[in-house]
């Protein structure tokens, strides 16, 4: 479950202070699959880093399955993440110097599962992503649609309570693409809530509530039947 | 959580080893191992070169606890009694007594023609000693480099230090030397030695030649000898060099004899208290100069890793916010630069203790480094090489974990965003 109350965030100060955030109200049942969309600049990435805890705002509070984490330091945030937050970048963000495997090992290391229990939730992660053939590939091995489907599978390994996913398709082909959605749509069939950024209103269908930013402010908040479920 | 870190840690310094470029790898792991061999061998040979004398001094002269005459005595009082008080000490492995006096030694006056030309004569001292005992103590037959040592039978004959002579002088030949020598000495060769009034003559037996130049500048005979030619009817000794038994403290020799009254009828030296103060000097000064040689080393390797470990971390900057990202704490990954720098502290380390205890202290005890005035070794005790490693490690874990932690503590988004 994820509450945003009055969610500012501005950079800079004084005369040149850009407002990319303008007062964001949210709520977003747990299990929702929301889709996220705007033009370009209209704070989307931005209101995500907020509510996955990735940046602090400049006011406003975000309630994350009903715990305040406003004034959350450092520490806080990396291990509120840790075990509650899954995060999908646009560019994968993959660790080179780790095979495909391994990358989905560090955050259930992190947490504590032993060398034998990491690599066995990692290894059917990676199956359920259709990658049990490339568990050994590291990152430069694998085509941008393996790596961002290890980036998922990474980001769901812990079952994290909330997905958040920022254009998880931009940097794909469109059969690439398909594969990522199809992925989303089978964890949001599951229960997982997800929050997911797209350009694309055919990967939107999939969620069952459409958001719009514009100029920083929630201009439209839809619901709608979620495409194939 | 703590040991998660510890695994996290590890586990992705290790990674980053494995596929870091070797050649980088091997050449920060030289540079670790060249300021080790720095840190250690520098000061090491040059405290070595005045070690090596020490310890030719306290091996050849006086042994670890010397024994001498009081200024303005002619001897040592009450010299028996002394005796018996070294026998009841314990730790003691040999000592050997000496009497000691001045003379006149002259050679070549056979040959003499003209009564009127330049007698050939050096004053020197004799030493009236027990052959046997002060080979044991001293291994002084080693030393000789011509002729034969003397044995207790050897009435009649002389040892002659090699300094003496024209043929070793260390200054040259000629008479023009600085100080006199006496020329066309070898075994066999007759000198007439002078004490006072008594004038005897003696056949050389050989002669002795090492580094210590109060060996090198005396003559020797049998007690026997020098009793008769001084007259040194008392029995009074001149000086007791003491040898302590392997591992045992000299120290607590020298306070024995001082709690047991040695202290009132003789002067009771530590080996290196006897030393020359310009000698102790020396030794500081050159491990000053080696110690301040290694810090320079040491600093400039510590500007290495810090560097190495600075670049890798701001290159990897993005990746470093990632980790951060998905859950990684901060610790964990300043873990892995630290591992990194660790890895190249114990390998560099490690083939530099090799090559110091391996190679060079065998080698340098071998072949000692030949100077004029000792016989040059590598001084690398293991408790003073054990304390550099750990100031090489702490220097190096620091250089390792300041960059990575100036890194690790910027804004996680900055770094994933690379702003
Ligand atoms: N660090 C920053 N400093 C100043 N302006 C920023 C910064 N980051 C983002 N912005 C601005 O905030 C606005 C929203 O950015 P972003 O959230 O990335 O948009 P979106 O993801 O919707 O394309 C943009 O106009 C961008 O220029
Ligand atoms: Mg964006």
């Amino acid at each position: 479950m994820i509450e945003v109350k009055n969610l500012i965030k501005n950079y800079g100060e004084g005369d040149v202070v850009t407002r990319v955030l303008r007062g964001i109200d949210l709520s977003i049942p747990a299990g929702q699959f929301v889709a996220i969309m705007g033009k370009s600049g209209a704070g989307k990435s931005t209101l995500m880093y907020q509510m996955s805890l990735l940046d602090q705002p400049t006011s406003g509070s975000v309630i994350l399955d009903n715990v305040v984490t406003d004034g959350f330091d450092e520490k806080k945030r990396t291990t509120f993440r840790l075990k509650k937050l899954g995060y999908i970048f646009q560019d994968y963000a993959l660790l080179p110097e780790l095979n495909a495997v391994e990358n989905v090992e560090v955050p259930l290391l992190m947490l504590g599962l032993t060398n034998a229990e990491a690599r066995e939730k990692a290894s059917r992660g990676l199956e359920a992503v259709g990658l049990g053939h490339r568990l050994h590939n590291r990152p430069s091995q694998l085509s941008g649609g393996e790596q961002q489907r290890v980036s998922i599978a990474r980001a769901i390994a812990q079952k994290p309570d909330i997905l958040f996913a920022d254009e998880p398709t931009a940097s794909l082909d469109s059969v690439s693409s398909e594969d990522v959605i199809k992925v989303m749509r089978d964890l949001h069939a599951k229960g997982q809530t997800i929050v997911m950024v797209t350009h694309e209103p055919e990967y939107a269908a999939f969620a069952e509530r459409v958001i719009t930013l514009e100029d920083g402010q929630v201009v439209s908040d839809k619901l709608q039947t979620a495409k194939g479920m | 959580m703590f040991k998660d870190t510890l695994r996290v840690g590890f586990m992705l310094g290790w990674k980053q080893i494995r596929h870091a470029s070797k050649w980088t790898t091997g050449l920060i792991i030289f540079i670790m191992m060249l300021t080790f061999l720095n840190l250690v061998a520098v000061s090491g040979i040059l405290v070595g070169l005045i070690e090596g004398s020490v310890k030719t001094y306290e091996d050849q002269f006086t042994g670890n606890v010397f024994i001498t005459t009081p200024t303005g005595e002619k001897s040592i009082e009450q010299s028996p009694s002394l005796i018996s008080t070294i026998e009841t000490i314990p730790g003691i492995a040999s000592y050997t007594a000496r009497y000691t006096g001045g003379v006149t030694v002259e050679a070549n006056y056979r040959e003499r023609r003209d009564p009127k030309a330049l007698r050939d004569t050096v004053g020197t001292t004799i030493v009236g000693l027990d052959p046997m005992i002060e080979d044991e103590v001293t291994n002084l037959s080693k030393n000789i480099v011509e002729g034969e040592f003397l044995t207790n039978q050897d009435g009649g004959y002389v040892m002659l230090g090699a300094n003496l002579l024209e043929q070793y002088s260390p200054l040259g030949q000629g008479d023009d030397v600085g100080y006199p020598t006496l020329s066309n000495i070898k075994p066999g060769s007759r000198v007439r030695i002078t004490v006072g009034d008594a004038t005897k003559e003696y056949i050389v037996k050989g002669i002795l030649k090492t580094k210590v130049d109060e060996i090198s500048r005396r003559v020797f005979v049998t007690k026997g000898e020098f009793v008769r030619i001084a007259g040194r009817t008392d029995l009074n000794l001149n000086e007791i060099a003491i040898r302590a038994e392997e591992g045992y403290d000299p120290a607590l020799i020298k306070r024995d004899l001082v709690e047991s009254g040695a202290k009132d009828i003789a002067v009771v030296r530590l080996s290196r208290e006897g030393l020359p103060q310009f000698l102790l000097d020396m030794i500081d000064t050159f491990a000053m100069l080696g110690n301040g040689i290694s810090s320079v080393g040491l600093i400039v390797s510590s500007i290495t890793i810090f560097i190495v470990i600075f670049v890798n971390a701001i290159t990897r900057r993005k990746y470093i916010g990632i980790l951060k990202g998905i859950g990684v704490s901060a610790s964990a990954i300043e873990l892995s630069y630290v591992i990194q720098s660790l890895l190249y502290v114990a390998v560099g380390s490690a083939i530099a203790l090799f090559l110091i205890y391996g190679v060079m202290v065998p080698f340098f005890n071998a072949h000692p480094i030949n100077f004029p005035f000792s016989d040059g070794i590598l001084v690398a005790p293991l408790s003073g090489t054990i304390k550099k490693l750990v100031i090489l490690v702490i220097a190096t874990l620091l250089a390792g974990y300041i960059p990575a932690r100036m890194i690790v503590k910027r804004n996680t988004l900055d770094a994933i965003l690379g702003r």
